[in-house]
């Protein structure tokens, strides 16, 4: 086909939309190239002055099909695809998954790579809150906190560089633990951070938390109701942001979570204001939770569970043992074959629920994979929030909401 | 009397040249400032300290492809730039850069020309001005464009108002609208109990110099009251729809007013180029550059409004400050209190 660049493109706004708009009324297309989708999110606005009569989110920009990908990949080799959903949050997203098909092997991770993970997943959720942070406070006009947020950002993600080669997308957890050793320096480095943080973290709510510009354009804005907010299957802060005590880590305790000292913040108005507490002090518990993990977790001990028919054998027994050594070959070769059985398995991501549906018919590979990503489910509530609200504010919303692309659209 | 003239092409001259030669480094100067303002350097690999930066960009400017929308009004869409880059610097021509000095035998006047109704002028200059930003805003065909075009009509009408009535106070201190005026107001200093201060309008109408200000950086469009361009809502708002150098004649009629809306300030309410030692325009510059750099740290610090917050601190909050302000301000002058 011959694409005449002559000839300007029409925008894709359907005849019967630009219809039933009523004459007072202009349909503005919102991306799927616009600064403040978070990506390519597109949002079908139906404007009446600046006053929003109308909005329709359309996905499906990035799709590239992860799930099915899922399905035609044996098991140990979806991780790096995880990372590839939300990609700002990868170690959760490794996490999660890891931990779904461990259910459905009926093995655990050694305490020691259990406290690493947590460590792993906490920083990540700080991580993407920094980067929530600053793209929000950036659509709201606040230029400088997005600077200082990666200034911050940039120290996680040394600490992933350094543990596993990577900044962004890890590739960081294996099914069974961790096949990487604990460089020597991490501990330290961890420590670093989390005295580093609270100062970061102070200079953004010196700068934002009693602006009165950044006050008027969060409170009353977006309100959820809780039985809204509970009806449309929202997770996470956007959840908690209307008050209601919902957090995977509390609700059903997964690795050594239920050991672990920290608080689940709430919000009582359920407007975007709410929620950006709840993230802020979600980033204090985390960096709260960390400190008691880097005290507690063993120095040595083993990071990956050995003996398991599911997992990678040890490099150095691969090297000097026949069994492993064949064992490894078939693991890497073949692949893994869990027992037949589904499983649901959901962790607490940094944007809320992230589960892993897999159905598993003794092959392989999955017969059926599914994610519940957190932000896919969130973003429903836009054209909910949206209904009355002006321009800018639409801008606000899908901050609060918290998306990335790569994650609703999987 | 041709002297006179003479003396005028060649202030204005310079000056003209002077301003576009600032507004380039003013927009190095933001740059810088923001950068360290956010943690970065900024410009550092064009020429020393990236001092060649605004020349880079104007040749990148230039070498772009200059895109006219389809559907766009195509008259229209090529005269609104031109519209806000010309009116840009002629504010320029009634602040006074200096007093009479005589050069050569002759007589030079350190200013283009001394206005009887300068403030006036400079303030109508402002409101022809964003002619260019509501055509350009228009005539793109661009719905983004018209909402920024929409806003900016609506922005600037109501900080007009709020602009030219917080200088009233000033008006009624100098009793004159000729900026020179208003200048040898100032610099007559005040002694209280044997201190000597300047009587820049500052001292005697904080409050209208605080109006003034925040009208001000609304009339220029900067953050926090960057709504017609407000990226991250509209794209680019009026000039998303341009490129190349057109769209740079924006760009620079933007940093052109804030430059001379600074002058105007400093001028009004700073004293100009009255100082504690060696009046002169370096005085000027000096104040300006605290303007300038006041613009920038705004800009580092502050989200933006929203358009109806926005309507609404102009005609409920400032409004009837500055008639606060003018009605106190005509008491203490028709009773005479004070040494003011």
């Amino acid at each position: 086909m011959v694409i005449d660049f002559s000839q300007p493109t029409p925008v894709e706004i359907s005849e019967e939309r630009q219809l039933s708009a009523s004459r007072r009324e202009m349909v503005l297309n919102m991306g799927p190239q616009h600064p403040s989708t978070h990506g390519v999110l597109r949002v079908l606005l139906t404007l009446d002055g600046e006053v929003i009569t109308s909005c329709d989110p359309n996905i499906g920009y990035l799709h590239r099909g992860v799930e099915k990908l899922g399905e035609s990949h044996r098991y140990s080799q979806f991780v790096p695809w995880t990372d590839r959903t939300d990609y700002v949050a990868a170690p959760s997203n490794n996490l999660g998954y890891v931990l779904a098909v461990e259910k459905l092997c009926g093995i655990e991770a050694p305490e020691r790579a259990q406290y690493w993970r947590i460590i792993m997943g906490e920083l990540a959720r700080i991580a993407s809150h920094l980067v929530w942070l600053g793209t929000h406070a950036l659509d709201i006009g606040a230029l400088s906190i997005s600077l200082y947020c990666f200034r911050e950002r940039e120290l996680i993600l040394d600490i992933f560089e350094k543990f596993c080669g990577a900044r962004l997308t890890t590739n960081m957890m294996e099914i069974g633990g961790f096949s990487r050793p604990i460089p020597p320096e991490l501990p330290e480095m961890v420590r670093t951070f989390c005295k580093v943080f609270p100062g970061g973290q102070r200079d953004y709510e010196l700068i934002l938390s009693e602006n009165p510009i950044w006050l008027s354009r969060t409170r009353g804005i977006g309100v959820i109701e809780p039985e809204v907010a509970i009806s449309y299957g929202l997770t996470g802060a956007c959840l908690r942001g209307s008050g209601i005590n919902y957090d995977v880590r509390k609700a059903q305790p997964y690795l050594l979570y239920d050991r672990l000292d920290f608080e689940v913040p709430l919000g009582s108005h359920g407007d975007v204001f709410d929620r950006y507490l709840v993230r802020m002090e979600e980033m204090r518990q985390a960096i709260k939770i960390i400190e008691q993990c880097i005290d507690q977790v063993p120095t040595d001990g083993d990071l990956m569970l050995h003996g398991s028919p599911y997992t990678i054998p040890p490099h150095d027994t691969v090297l000097t043992t026949a069994e492993d050594m064949q064992r490894h070959f078939i693991w890497v070769i073949k692949g893994f074959s869990p027992p037949k059985g589904e499983v649901y398995s959901a962790i607490e991501h940094s944007k809320g629920e992230l589960g892993h549906y897999i159905v598993s018919d003794g092959s392989p590979m999955p017969y059926r994979m599914r994610l519940r990503t957190p932000d896919f489910v969130n973003l429903q509530s836009l054209p909910y929030m949206a209904q009355g609200a002006m321009l800018a504010d639409v801008v606000a919303m899908i901050g609060t909401i918290d998306i990335v692309l790569g994650s609703v659209d999987r | 009397m041709y002297e006179h003239l003479i003396s005028s092409y060649i202030v204005g001259f310079i000056v003209l040249n002077v301003l576009l030669g600032l507004m380039a480094y003013m927009t190095w100067f933001e740059r810088k400032v923001l950068a360290r303002f956010q943690d970065r350097l900024g410009p550092t690999r064009t020429g020393p300290f990236g001092l060649l930066q605004p020349i880079a960009d104007g040749v990148k400017l230039l070498s772009k492809e200059d895109i006219i929308p389809a559907n766009a009004d195509r008259l229209i869409f090529l005269v609104a730039p031109l519209i806000s880059f010309v009116l840009a610097p002629l504010g320029a021509a009634v602040i006074p850069f200096g007093r009479s000095i005589t050069l050569f035998g002759y007589n030079v006047d350190l200013y283009v020309t001394d206005l009887n109704i300068a403030a006036l002028y400079v303030l109508a200059l402002g409101s022809i001005g964003v002619y260019g930003i509501i055509l350009g805003g228009y005539a793109s065909g661009n719905r983004y464009s018209l909402l920024g075009a929409l806003r900016s009509a609506a922005q600037v009408v109501s900080y007009e108002v709020v602009l030219g009535l917080s200088l009233v106070g000033v008006f009624i201190l100098s009793g004159s609208l000729s900026l020179l005026q208003i200048v040898n107001e100032q610099s007559q200093s005040l002694s209280f109990g044997g201190l000597q201060v300047p009587n820049w309008y500052i001292l005697s109408q904080p409050l209208a110099f605080a109006l003034f200000l925040v009208a001000a950086v609304a009339e220029t469009n900067r953050s926090p009251f960057d709504l017609p361009e407000a990226e991250t809502e509209l794209i680019g708002g009026f000039h998303t729809e341009y490129s190349g150098f057109r769209f740079s004649f924006f760009f620079l009629a933007e940093y052109i007013n804030m430059i001379v809306v600074s002058l105007f300030a400093s001028t009004l309410f700073l004293g100009g180029i009255d100082g504690p030692i060696a009046d002169g325009v370096w005085w000027l510059v000096i104040k300006a550059l605290i303007f300038l750099f006041f613009y920038v740290w705004l800009r580092a610090t502050l989200p933006r409004f929203r358009y109806d917050q926005l309507m609404g601190l102009a005609w409920k909050v400032l409004m009837p400050l500055v008639f606060l302000n003018i009605a106190l301000t005509g008491l203490i002058r028709l009773f005479g209190i004070g040494a003011i």
